[in-house]
């Protein structure tokens, strides 16, 4: 036990003197993520408030031929401008973002009370004219609509026959719910971080080591090589775990950096959530920590190491990827594979459901089944008389 | 006292040791003499455990490698061929490093490293971390931590190699003091001079045998050469690979 507490405090010691290794497991782990994800919410929101409730203006063909429909646009905050002599060119070469054309007859056939069409020209696959378009649609559809009512008043009917059908929204997403599903990468940040924590000690204590060529002289003393690396893995843990535990408290600052407010949503990122983060993520960091140490085993120098643990690296966004782009309802056999599991429970918690018991025991037991092999397999190459021998 | 019997080891075709045994005694100075290639880094590899044998013995003080590495271990103080540092710790905290994996006392630690620091004429760098250290300094800071547990037996591959001429003297003047300790000191080298100026006993290898094993003197009448130099060229049967 003495000689594995003696490596672990040399890691340690050794290496809270690298500023590298410092930077990576106090500043650029734990921070990344947090910077990140509050820059990505923070253009999604604004993208999506700004086009809500900021004045626009919409170029409109015809404007002069219909004054009460114009008075009604710039009523509901909708400018009106002059538009260009090629609509269609002008959207589909992105000068503008949507044309409104009024048929020249519009006023003829209004007064007549005929049905009279105006044209929006747009570009559905230009993502961002997308909620443009959709609301210049509701303040038209709302005032053909009311002036429908009007004429049906006007003749002795009562507006509602001629709506048999009210449709009525019953969104049953809870307002953490609808933030849950914002944040499904933040799982992804959190693996990043206990990565990149650890990433340089754990290719310095093993290919950093034999590069140096002082593996040999290591090895030489009277300790079980398990002994030495268990005291590796350690100091790897307690770096990845700080840079963690930084990461957690960056990201409970969030939400005051987050206009949630201004969504609608309720966003828990304190201590109670912490706390079961830290929990599901306990497996991973053991489960990096030796994956770590075994692709640095196999590689012969430290840019050997450092290159394929870059590729490593993109593993874990896989989870995150697939569960925003495809919704898979959660098999309790999913909560056992470790990434897909965690990243599962923390989406959970985020949207306010909780974990149940069972949940969390699978998401533990097969993170640290997973754990426990990788330690077993990197051991076993630790034992290897080639790994000391550096030339 | 280290006992080889027989010992081989290949590496895939090539056959780096094939069938070596000597033995270095307590209280002498054997020198391991090769040209480069002949097998013995290989051969000390596999005394201090690093390496299993083929096939043959290891013992040291009596106890065989392959079933008591550990205390086999405790047994020896190695400078290997590989004299990597921390350079981010001081010499000092170099040595108890290894001191502490020897599982010593503190207290024992800090006098048997003051000692060592002191032998080895290293008290002004003992504070300065490693880094930088010219390639006498590592030496020194590499058979210091070797030394901490006070071994009765004592390896050294290629103790001189890289060091100038006053460090050279020096190292062999420590090496001296370890025998008048009663200390077993094996050491290799591939330079005459140094195996003939300090050794008892000369093991010399070739292409992974013993080709001779006798005190300097018995080796010049054995081949009938005037001078050691000649003696080992005529043992290894060319002069390649040898420093004068």
């Amino acid at each position: 036990m003495s000689a594995l507490l003696a490596v672990y405090w040399k890691e340690v010691r050794e290496n809270l003197r690298d500023r590298r290794a410092l930077i990576n497991a106090l500043v650029t782990g734990p921070l990344l993520g947090p910077v990140l994800f509050i820059m990505m919410m923070n253009i999604a929101v604004n993208r999506e408030l700004g086009k809500a409730d900021q004045p626009i203006s919409v170029p409109v063909i015809g404007a002069a031929s219909a004054p009460n429909l114009v008075r009604m646009l710039r009523a509901s905050n909708i400018d009106v401008v002059p538009a260009p002599a090629d609509p269609e060119a002008a959207v589909r070469d992105q000068r503008e973002d949507m044309v409104l054309r009024i048929a020249p007859d519009y006023v003829q056939a209004w007064n007549k009370g005929q049905p009279v069409q105006v044209e929006l020209i747009h570009d559905s696959s230009r993502r961002d004219a997308n909620p443009l378009v959709a609301r210049v649609r509701a303040v038209l559809e709302g005032y053909a609509k009311r002036e429908g009512a009007m004429r049906l008043i006007s003749r002795g009917l009562s507006p509602t026959t001629a709506w048999p059908l009210q449709v009525a929204d019953r969104d049953q997403a809870s307002s953490q719910a609808r933030s849950g599903l914002m944040f499904s990468f933040l799982p992804y940040f959190l693996v990043l971080t206990v990565f990149l924590g650890g990433m340089y000690l754990a290719i310095d204590l093993t290919a950093g080591e034999r590069e140096r060529q002082s593996l040999e002289p290591l090895f030489v003393n009277p300790v079980a090589r398990w002994k030495i690396l268990a005291g590796k893995l350690l100091a790897i843990c307690t770096f990845s775990l700080v840079s963690l535990l930084l990461c957690v408290a960056a990201f409970s600052t969030a939400p005051w950096f987050i206009p949630v407010d201004k969504l609608g949503i309720a966003l828990d990122l304190g201590v109670g959530f912490a706390a079961r983060v830290l929990l599901l993520m306990l497996p991973l960091l053991v489960l990096l920590a030796a994956l770590q140490s075994l692709v640095s085993a196999c590689a012969r120098s430290y840019r050997e190491a450092q290159t394929y643990l870059s590729v490593l690296m993109m593993i874990p966004i896989l989870p995150s990827v697939l569960l925003s782009v495809i919704q898979v309802r959660a098999e309790p056999w999913m909560y056992a594979v470790p990434l897909l599991g965690q990243n599962l429970g923390i989406v959970q918690l985020l949207r306010g459901d909780g974990m149940t018991a069972w949940q969390v025991g699978l998401c533990l037991g097969g993170g640290f089944a997973a754990a426990f092999v990788a330690i077993v397999v990197t051991a076993w190459l630790y034992r290897s008389e080639r790994l000391a021998i550096s030339g | 006292m280290i006992d080889v019997r027989d010992l081989h080891k290949s590496f895939g075709d090539v056959r780096a040791v094939n069938g070596v045994s000597f033995t270095a005694r307590d209280g002498e100075i054997t020198g391991l003499l090769g040209p480069n290639g002949a097998g013995k880094t290989t051969t000390l590899r596999m005394l201090y455990t690093l390496m299993k044998p083929d096939a043959g013995q290891v013992l040291v003080d009596g106890v065989d490698a392959a079933t008591d590495p550990q205390t086999v271990r405790r047994a020896l103080g190695v400078l290997p061929d590989a004299r990597g540092l921390y350079k981010r710790l001081t010499a000092a905290e170099n040595i108890d490093y290894f001191g502490r994996l020897h599982g010593m006392s503190p207290g024992l630690l800090a006098s048997r490293r003051d000692a060592l620091i002191d032998a080895l004429d290293m008290r002004d760098i003992a504070t300065r971390r490693t880094e930088g250290f010219s390639q006498g300094q590592r030496v020194k800071t590499a058979i210091a931590r070797a030394l901490v547990h006070d071994p009765r037996n004592v390896l050294l591959d290629e103790p001189t190699n890289g060091l100038d001429v006053m460090a050279t003297r020096a190292m062999r003047r420590f090496m001296r003091q370890l025998k008048d300790e009663g200390r077993c000191v094996l050491f290799s080298s591939h330079i005459m001079q140094e195996v003939a100026a300090l050794c008892d006993r000369i093991v010399v290898i070739a292409h992974g045998r013993v080709v001779a094993d006798d005190t300097p003197d018995a080796l010049l009448e054995r081949t009938g050469k005037p001078n050691l130099e000649d003696a080992f060229v005529s043992l290894i049967g060319t002069d390649e690979g040898l420093a004068a």
